[in-house]
């Protein structure tokens, strides 16, 4: 059995918003591949952020677990890092 | 016992950290984060040597440059309190960490200041937001209410114009803004400004569902249905830590000298934290070479004593 489990990482982001290039850079810095969410313009990913009541950007999905914002402290503790 | 310990991480304080490392100083630097106000700076196009770059990358580069440098850093710890001891300083922090040192920057700037009214905390990233920039795109095709009166709030309403449903200003005061960005949207279809006003609650329960203003002069209450409020009426000094020790002026920013002293010897301050009259980046990059410069000048003294 593998040890290491794939971590799926979706961020959701706007353009114009500097912390999720932050979270951006974090991810890319640490070799972590990601899909990018842009809020703006993806009304479906707009649309789950909205349903669970998140209306701040940016927020990291990890497996199915929100990092909300550039936390890096969490995203280390999510990502295994 | 450092020689120095540097508190915040932002222009400032990154430039101090370049500056007393090249003086061969033990030194600490201490701060929540790296990068400070410039990370929520879309473009820049005064900070000398990049014609416009956003601020996210900027402070990668001050980052970066800090980097090549020997400086212990403790990022993700917040300074909470100051204390003076016979032949130096202490720092506690909010992770329970404790350095000396014997002289000490603060250069912790500013944080957005907050309504300070029912329902704004509980609702933060739930429709309350502190960065239009960030969080604006969100809110498309919803009402949205802008509070302030400065550059940043009418920036925000005229990014939000553009793309959400309706917007209402509401300001304390007249409008403080440049007068080239009230032309810009004061003809918008979709815009109601209050002037004069202020807000009462933020209404909703997951998230925001409204807001109740009152006309300041007539005492009357006005409720409008919005998802989001959007809250830009200036920032405040992070100087809370530093209060029993430095003098501060009515803003309470550190009331400091040209050369970055506080009276304190050996607490020097730098940067949008302190009373220097204009907050801009290349400003507190200078502030915080002039500190770091001041406190190698005061520890060289020190040892010839």
């Amino acid at each position: 059995m593998s040890t290491q489990t794939e971590k799926i990482v979706k961020v959701y982001s706007t353009p114009t918003c500097p912390f999720c290039k932050s979270v951006k850079k974090f991810l890319e810095e640490n070799g972590i591949k990601y899909t990018e969410l842009n809020v703006a313009e993806d009304v479906e990913a707009r649309r789950t952020l909205v349903s669970r009541g998140q209306m701040g950007v940016p927020v990291t999905d990890i497996n199915g677990e929100w990092v909300i914002g550039f936390d890096k402290g969490k995203l280390k503790q999510k990502l295994g890092l | 016992m450092h020689d120095i310990i540097i508190l915040g991480g932002g222009p400032a304080g990154l430039t101090a950290a370049v500056y007393v490392a090249r003086k061969e100083l033990d030194a600490l630097l201490v701060s929540r984060e790296l990068g400070g106000q410039p990370l929520l700076t879309a473009g820049i196009e005064n900070y000398m040597g990049y014609q416009y770059i956003e601020g996210p990358e900027l402070m990668a580069k001050f980052e970066e440059q800090v980097a090549r440098f020997p400086i212990e850093q403790k990022v993700g710890e917040e300074v909470v309190a100051l204390t003076r001891l016979e032949r130096g300083f202490k720092v506690d922090t909010d992770s329970n960490g404790s350095y000396e040192a014997t002289t000490v920057i603060i250069a912790t700037g500013k944080r957005a200041k907050q309504l300070n009214v029912p329902g704004e905390k509980k609702l933060v990233g739930r429709g309350v937001s502190y960065c239009a920039i960030c969080d604006g795109p969100l809110f498309a095709s919803q009402k949205v209410a802008i509070i302030g009166g400065g550059n940043s709030a009418v920036g925000a309403v005229d990014d939000m114009v553009r793309i959400a449903e309706y917007v209402y200003l509401i300001s304390t005061t007249e409008l403080t803004c440049d007068k080239v960005l009230h032309d810009r949207v004061k003809d918008a279809p979709n815009l109601a400004i209050f002037t004069g006003h202020e807000v009462v609650e933020v209404l909703g329960d997951n998230r925001v569902e409204g807001i109740v203003i009152r006309d300041m002069a007539t005492r009357m209450e006005k409720k409008f249905d919005v998802g989001g409020v959007f809250v830009e009426i200036g920032l405040i000094p992070n100087s809370e830590f530093a209060r029993k020790l430095v003098k501060l002026n009515e803003f309470d920013e550190i009331v400091v000298n040209c050369v970055c002293e506080t009276g304190v010897p050996g607490l020097f301050a730098a940067g949008d934290v302190t009373d220097v009259p204009e907050k801009q980046i290349v400003i507190a990059a200078g502030e915080g070479a002039k500190a770091a410069l001041r406190a190698h000048y005061y520890l060289q003294r020190l040892t010839k004593d």
